[in-house]
């Protein structure tokens, strides 16, 4: 088990952001967690992280208690948000080796690896090109290869593919398909729901709570949906918490 | 004569070009979508068309007046609501639609009419400050903002980026009943699925439009065979393997499905390749292209 | 007229939403003059004193007794000589020390007039220099209560080490005035500016019919009424706190403060005009206007012992203007017409800075 989240509850005041939430995601497996503006996803995730300290309930993150032990959880994982993942003004390497530097690889390890995976992406000769001149598109991929360039048990992805081109998404997804047959575990929130359908499973969070959870076609037969869309339309527009 | 027209419009920052030689022409009264991703140079067009950016050569008309010349005039008649949320944080739901107002030299009672079925949605939050709504809640006070003076034509440049797909529905359907009321509105967007709401769209990539239309004629002239396939979950295999399939140009996810694009196989012969490749065929059929289809065509295709 | 009213009521939103901002606005300004106030009341007394008399007279006895009567001295040790009187002050037994010449007595009744030499610990700048101020005081009371013969004799000739300036602490006072109100209408101003710019609000407002003199006024107009609240402020607690005399008249200071202020609002939306971030404008009213003010200004060193290039840029600092005349109306009482050089400079200042910023506000974001 790669997550294991127990009645998990986060209170800012007498507001619940996160209101008693259980779930668990297998190890490899790619989980959708989906939700309207303001249904408490982001609290959630930093929960998860160890970012922030749950109010109740418990939660395990690739077999550490992020109570008892949050500074542990951050080795174990990657995180990758939309808004800031690398540095515009360092170079491709330079970026690699700055983030496997600070989840501690060793740095004869970071330069075989960086080779690697600079290969497999086809970006080897813009190597030493500053990020910020690269094409959206392969920043995006850049940022995905460098959360998961420590090989982490899960990783985080906020919001990956906001404002990517199709295709990009597309090849972005293929990414992820290929971190996941490696084992690694993929926890990614999105607001573009064809992308839910590409989740192995996925939950859907409404006023602190998960209103549903199952694999997307599940879902879609429970409800007599055609897409996603509907399946999040149905579940999402009485919400309380208004997007 | 079109509400707006934008004529072989070139930007460049430095040394990349933002525009490339863009035209458009915009019907009064329609809905006009500008769909492409980040770094198409959506933005950029859209200052432009609001006045607040002189292109390089080329040039802008929007209700009669010249984008550069008659600045002032078209200030006057136009309303905006810039990518970036742009309303103030501090400052309470009700202090920012009347400060707009105010800024328009009109007053929220003088055109209630024209807000009051969106901002009844929010007005239960009216002493709240506008930094502590969510992303919908937003969207819709800052589409009030921008409208609050009856604009005749309505520019947004993104507004449901970063928004839940319930609150991204709901801003559509305003904007169909802003239409019916006659306002010309254009707006960008990067969600391909969005394409479908409006009157005429143009596909945007690079500085550039590669296809301008209605929705229904671009899917129209796709002019290649679509077909789906139900996939199992496992799909890197199963994208390369019918990818590697003679005659076929391309496959990708699409939502629960794969697409496959072909110009030559009809579905017989596909069936048949796929079998003998040993994929189980039970679910592929042919399929109509959607806007999102036709974009990925082209990417890889010439501009127009 | 509505568009202006609806503005300036939002801009006073947005300050008093803000507890930091409101806390520089209406902190700094007491807290500076309270430092300063505390400077004077305590640190400046009863100061260590050394009297070195060669040889004892009438009169170098009534001036000691005046020194160790004197509530800012305490008369520590009577020495012979100053030699080795280094190491008193090493050990911090005395912080001063009055020397007389050895003839003290005689040399007052000659033509020549006697000597009295002053000695402070240069190392400690501001208590030396109103130390100093302060012996300066006493010798020239005990000695005009003295003999005719005795007072013509004498000449006050009284030179300070490290410091020839002789000023005392609440000449600062005009200094934190011309600070706090480049700070405030300055800095302000332009982070104002540039928040909207950062914010995007700016570019909807730049798309509106709003007269760009209409959103420059309406920028200024808050901060410019904050900064007479706190020159009122200032004033009040130098008058009340540090019982410095307003000598002159306060309507002639209170006008050269508002060109002071229109001087100061036009810098800060020069710089809105050339920042695009609330970080950049910071930096750039630091650079542009703090380090000017402080080193140029006379604030901190006297505009007379600056080296010849200096004292010209310093011509070019607002600041330097409006503390010399604050200086002449408010501490030396001099009537407005002697402060007509200062007022005619800032006036100038303030016309040309205002029109080359608001000529310089863009209408579009290009």
């Amino acid at each position: 088990m790669a997550i294991h989240a127990e009645s998990l509850t986060k209170r800012f005041g007498n507001f619940t952001a996160v209101d008693n939430i259980s779930f668990s995601v297998e190890k490899g497996e790619i989980f959708g967690f989906l939700g309207a503006n303001g249904a408490g996803k982001t609290t959630a995730m930093r929960m998860l992280c160890g970012l922030s300290r749950p109010t109740s309930g418990k939660a395990v993150v690739a077999g550490i208690d992020i109570v008892k032990d949050p500074e542990r959880i951050k080795k174990r994982i990657g995180y990758m948000s939309q808004r800031f993942s690398l540095y515009d003004d360092l170079t491709v390497s330079e970026n690699m080796t700055l983030f496997a530097g600070i989840y501690g690889m060793r740095e004869k390890d970071i330069a075989a690896k960086r080779t690697a995976v600079l290969t497999r992406l086809g970006l080897y000769d813009e190597r030493d090109m500053l990020v910020g001149s690269l094409p959206l598109g392969w920043k995006q991929k850049l940022a995905f290869s460098v959360s998961i360039f420590h090989e982490p048990a899960v990783v985080f992805l906020d919001e990956p593919t906001g404002g990517v081109d199709p295709v990009t998404r597309r090849q972005f997804w293929r990414q992820i398909y290929e971190a996941s047959e490696r084992g690694i575990t993929v926890f990614v929130t999105t607001h573009y729901m064809d992308e839910a359908e590409y989740c192995h499973r996925v939950s859907i969070m409404v006023d602190g709570h998960i209103a549903a959870m199952d694999t997307p076609s599940e879902l879609k037969a429970s409800l007599g949906a055609g897409t996603m869309d509907d399946v999040f339309y149905m579940l999402a527009r009485n919400a309380e918490r208004i997007g | 004569m079109a509400e707006v027209s934008v004529r072989n419009v070139r930007l460049s920052y430095g040394k990349i070009q933002a525009l490339k030689d863009v035209s458009l022409e915009v019907e009064e009264g329609s809905l006009f979508g500008i769909i492409g991703p980040d770094g198409a140079g959506k933005t950029s067009l859209f200052r432009i068309m609001t006045t607040l950016i002189v292109p390089d050569s080329g040039s802008a008309q929007v209700c009669g007046y010249d984008t550069v010349k008659d600045m002032m005039e078209i200030r006057r008649l136009v309303g905006y609501m810039p990518g970036h949320f742009s309303l103030y944080q501090d400052l309470t739901v009700e202090e920012n639609l009347s400060l707009f107002a105010s800024v328009f030299n009109t007053t929220v009672q003088e055109n209630y009419s024209l807000v009051e079925d969106i901002y009844r949605q929010i007005e239960p939050f009216r002493k709240r400050r506008a930094g502590k709504l969510s992303g919908g809640m937003k969207q819709k006070l800052a589409l009030c903002c921008a409208m609050i003076h009856r604009p005749r034509v309505l520019f947004l440049d993104e507004p449901t980026t970063g928004v839940d797909p319930v609150s991204r529905k709901e801003f559509w359907q305003m904007l169909s009943r802003l239409r019916a009321q006659g306002m010309t509105i254009i707006v960008s967007t990067p969600y391909m699925d969005e394409a479908s709401l409006c009157d005429t769209v143009s596909l945007m990539k690079d500085g550039r439009f590669f296809k301008t239309d209605s929705p229904g004629a671009i899917t129209e002239k796709f002019g290649k065979h679509l077909f789906e396939i139900k996939a199992g979950v496992s799909t890197v295999k199963a994208l390369d393997g019918l990818a590697a399939i003679d005659g076929v140009q391309a496959c990708y996810p699409f939502g629960d499905r794969l697409h496959i694009v072909s110009s030559s196989l009809s579905l017989a012969e596909l069936s048949e390749r796929a079998a003998s490749a040993g994929y189980d065929i039970s679910t592929l059929a042919e399929c109509t292209p959607t806007v999102e289809d036709c974009f990925m065509d082209f990417d890889n295709n010439d501009y127009e | 007229m509505r568009q202006l009213k609806a503005f300036v009521k939002k801009e006073f939103l947005h300050v008093f939403r803000d507890t930091r901002t409101m806390l520089i606005l209406f902190g700094m300004p007491v807290a500076q003059i309270i430092l300063f106030g505390f400077a004077i009341s305590t640190e400046v007394r009863n100061i260590d004193l050394a009297v070195v008399v060669p040889q004892s007279s009438e009169v170098t006895r009534r001036l000691t007794e005046k020194f160790d009567a004197s509530e800012y001295f305490t008369v520590r040790k009577i020495l012979r000589s100053t030699d080795g009187i280094e190491r008193y002050f090493r050990d911090g037994s005395i912080s001063m020390a009055v020397a007389f010449t050895p003839g003290f007595a005689d040399e007052m009744l000659s033509p020549e007039g006697a000597g009295i030499q002053l000695i402070t610990d240069g190392s400690n700048t501001n208590t030396a220099r109103t130390a100093a101020g302060y012996a300066t005081a006493v010798i020239k009371d005990a000695l005009s209560e003295g003999t005719a013969a005795e007072a013509a004799g004498i000449q006050t000739d009284v030179r300070m080490l490290f410091n020839p300036q002789m000023r005392s602490s609440y000449n600062f006072v005009p200094g934190v005035m011309g600070l706090i109100i480049i700070l405030i209408c300055a800095m302000m101003t332009s982070i104002a500016i540039v928040r909207e710019k950062e914010t995007g609000t700016m570019e909807v407002l730049l798309v509106s019919p709003m007269r760009p003199q209409i959103i420059i006024l309406s920028k200024m107009m808050p901060y410019m009424a904050l900064s007479i609240v706190n020159y009122l402020t200032i004033l009040l607690l130098s008058v009340t706190l540090l019982d410095i005399p307003l000598s002159g008249n306060f309507w002639s200071l209170t006008l050269l403060s508002l060109i002071y202020i229109v001087v100061s609002l036009a810098l800060g939306l020069m710089i809105s005009t050339r920042t695009r971030t609330q970080l950049a404008a910071m930096l750039g009213s630091g650079m542009v206007l703090m380090i000017p003010v402080v080193f140029l200004s006379g604030l901190l060193f006297p505009v007379e012992s600056m080296p010849g290039f200096f004292r010209v840029l310093s011509g070019a600092v607002p600041a330097r203007w409006y503390i010399e005349g604050v200086k002449k109306l408010m501490i030396e009482g001099l009537p407005a017409g002697m402060v007509a050089k200062e007022f005619a400079i800032l006036s100038g200042m303030a016309v040309f800075l205002l029109a080359v910023s608001i000529k310089n506000f863009k209408l579009r974001l290009q």
